[in-house]
């Protein structure tokens, strides 16, 4: 009955309401999807085509030329192979600092946890900054080394505060307890307890640092400049905007003969339509996991704002 | 301390009690020997990778020489602070980082708010579902890829903006090298990028709101818009106060990976900021002490811009983070 009667009462606003809440959710997903859809289609064109503007709604001139430029570059695979090493390696190093630094913080009776906690918590506000940061690494003797960009971001504050705090919501202190009247050790109990419980929040976890990984770039730019240790990201760069700045230049360079121009512009149109392949290529294996893991980093962000 | 307040039986008693606090907590931390264990890679790491390079921050108030090290250069005080406030780029410099990062707050805090406002107002279970997963896909594409994709489509002769605009009839326009754009680039594209997924912890704010209450005001004759107006916004007003502060925090602290991708020489006058001057300075230029000063200069102000912002939520609404 009663909701009846509000339904018939709200009817003609909220019809109105909802019909442009609609409209506007389109055009949100539009705006959201042209971009990607766009560069889609512009790696499967003809170059000329995409580059007179003939591309907009669907392929044109279909082909996979670009991607077997993309492809065929070795430097592509070793960016890849740089940017999976540092992944795995990477995230296996980030689980094994967090996971058992939030547990331990977690336990409210532990003698100089407060101090702990401020120690970690500092580095969230305060840093030494770009260049003291340069010098230790420098000093550590990290630079350029296969295994820099692995050992750098080891951790990070932010996730170790959300999995603290699982530990400590999720986890029901008497089943640590219990155990220890059993005769359990700490050790035991983090491990056999602990860890199997927080399955959720490793996951969470996991993928944050992984796909922190997978894009990350700022390290790479600093600390390695070995070509052969260059992970994806400072490849894409090096063809995404580096090259884009080089060939304006040349373009805007008066002195260029028109053969050199012509010659160029052919390049030009031949990089141009690689980088739409490249952006896949790429961001692919994020664009095709994350369907499945944003579940899990939304969780993530949930737990997170438990304790802001 | 505290514990002394409490229990007052005796004044003997509380003097045993006092003598012997540091003796049992000592007792105690030993018999959880194995958690410090177990802390102790991520303690020594921290020390290692964020408070050692603290410690090399002195080389801000020296000059850094590596032959000599940190600890052998000598001091020259204030100097390099000195030199970077008189610098004549100075105030171009800090205000193109203040003007970066306030127009990204500024432009770039309502939007998430507004759609999951708009989200949660969906019916269709499904299309929410969809709305939200499209909207988050752009999170998990790097910086660089999506300010590759900004360079691409606002591409003087090859972009598809200019390609749609001169199918049109208009004039081909500049985007990228005229540096009244740059902003609009930025933040734009910063928006596209991070929409959906700073939904996430507003709709978690959302589902906290009283399904009674929202009965009661349709009882009542609400329309669904002053619902959200009365009942949803107030509930998660709180969540948006913590996010502004957090989001003023780093308000020196402008990205450096995407000013600097999207950087060229033409606007530099507008996207030189303190981040990309450091790098430019320090590791390009060699120049390592002042730089430093730089740094610590503009993690200095963010701390204090922080800590300003907090009491002044504080003293409007009873929320901090500090």
């Amino acid at each position: 009955m009663k909701q009846k009667k509000s339904k018939i009462r709200s009817s003609r606003s909220d019809k109105i309401f909802d019909t442009i809440n609609v409209c506007l959710m389109i055009l949100v997903l539009l705006i959201m999807l042209y971009p990607l859809w766009f560069v889609l289609i512009a790696s499967f064109s003809d170059p000329n085509a995409v580059n007179m503007g003939k591309v907009t709604l669907y392929p044109v001139g279909f082909t996979t030329a670009s991607y077997i430029n993309v492809l065929g570059s070795d430097k592509i695979w070793s960016g890849y192979y740089n940017t999976i090493f540092n992944t795995l390696f990477g995230t296996a190093l980030n689980l094994a600092l967090t996971i058992p630094c939030g547990y331990v913080l977690s336990k409210k009776e532990l003698p100089g946890r407060g101090f702990l906690s401020i120690l970690f918590v500092i580095t969230m506000y305060f840093g030494g900054g770009m260049i003291p940061a340069y010098l230790n690494v420098y000093n550590l003797g990290l630079l350029d080394n296969r295994w820099t960009l692995v050992i750098l971001g080891g951790i990070s504050v932010y996730n170790m505060i959300i999995t603290r705090t699982y530990f400590q919501n999720s986890i029901p202190g008497e089943l640590y307890e219990s155990a220890t009247i059993d005769g359990a050790s700490h050790f035991r109990s983090f491990f056999q307890i602990a860890i199997p419980l927080a399955a959720p929040i490793i996951a969470v976890i996991a993928l944050y640092y992984a796909v922190g990984r997978w894009n990350e770039y700022y390290n790479a730019l600093i600390y390695v400049n070995k070509t052969e240790l260059m992970p994806l990201q400072i490849v894409l760069r090096n063809i995404l905007i580096n090259n884009q700045n080089l060939l304006d230049q040349l373009l805007a360079d008066p002195n260029a003969t028109e053969e050199q121009i012509s010659n160029q512009a052919r390049l030009a149109y031949m990089a141009e339509s690689m980088k739409y392949a490249i952006i896949y290529v790429a961001s692919l294996p994020m664009l095709l996991l994350y369907p499945f893991i944003q579940k899990y980093f939304v969780k993530g962000v949930m737990i997170g704002s438990l304790k802001g | 301390m505290r514990h002394s307040i409490t229990t007052q039986p005796s004044a003997v008693y509380m003097k045993k009690k006092i003598s012997q606090r540091p003796l049992r907590s000592f007792n105690k931390a030993l018999s959880m020997w194995q958690l410090y264990v177990l802390i102790l890679p991520a303690v020594v790491y921290l020390i290692i990778f964020s408070y050692f390079p603290m410690y090399g921050i002195q080389i801000a108030f020296k000059n850094y020489r590596v032959s000599k090290g940190i600890w052998g250069s000598e001091w020259v005080g204030l100097d390099h602070f000195v030199r970077f406030l008189t610098f004549p780029n100075f105030w171009k410099i800090m205000l193109n980082t203040l003007r970066i990062s306030f127009k990204s707050l500024i432009w770039g805090f309502p939007f998430p708010v507004l759609l999951a406002l708009l989200l949660n107002e969906l019916n269709n279970v499904t299309f929410k579902k969809i709305v939200q997963m499209i909207t988050y896909a752009p999170h998990f594409i790097s910086t660089i890829t999506v300010c590759g994709m900004v360079l691409l489509f606002f591409n003087r002769e090859y972009g598809i903006v200019n390609a749609v605009i001169s199918a049109l009839g208009g004039e081909k326009v500049d985007w990228l090298s005229n540096a009244s754009y740059f902003d609009a680039l930025y933040v734009g594209s910063g928006i596209w990028q991070s929409l959906g997924w700073g939904t996430i912890i507003y709709l978690a704010a959302l589902s906290g709101v009283s399904p009674e209450m929202v009965e009661a005001a349709k009882i009542d004759g609400a329309s669904r818009a002053k619902v959200v107006w009365h009942i949803n916004i107030p509930t998660i007003l709180p969540t948006i106060v913590i996010m502004l502060i957090l989001n003023c925090g780093s308000l020196l602290g402008v990205g450096f990976e995407k000013v600097f991708a999207l950087q060229n020489d033409l606007n530099l006058e507008v996207s030189n900021v303190i981040s990309t001057y450091t790098y430019q300075i320090g590791l390009q230029g060699g120049q390592f002490s002042y730089a430093s000063a730089i740094g610590l200069f503009n993690n200095i102000v963010n701390v204090i811009v922080l800590i300003f912002v907090n009491t002044i939520a504080k003293k409007l609404s009873d929320i901090s983070i500090l």
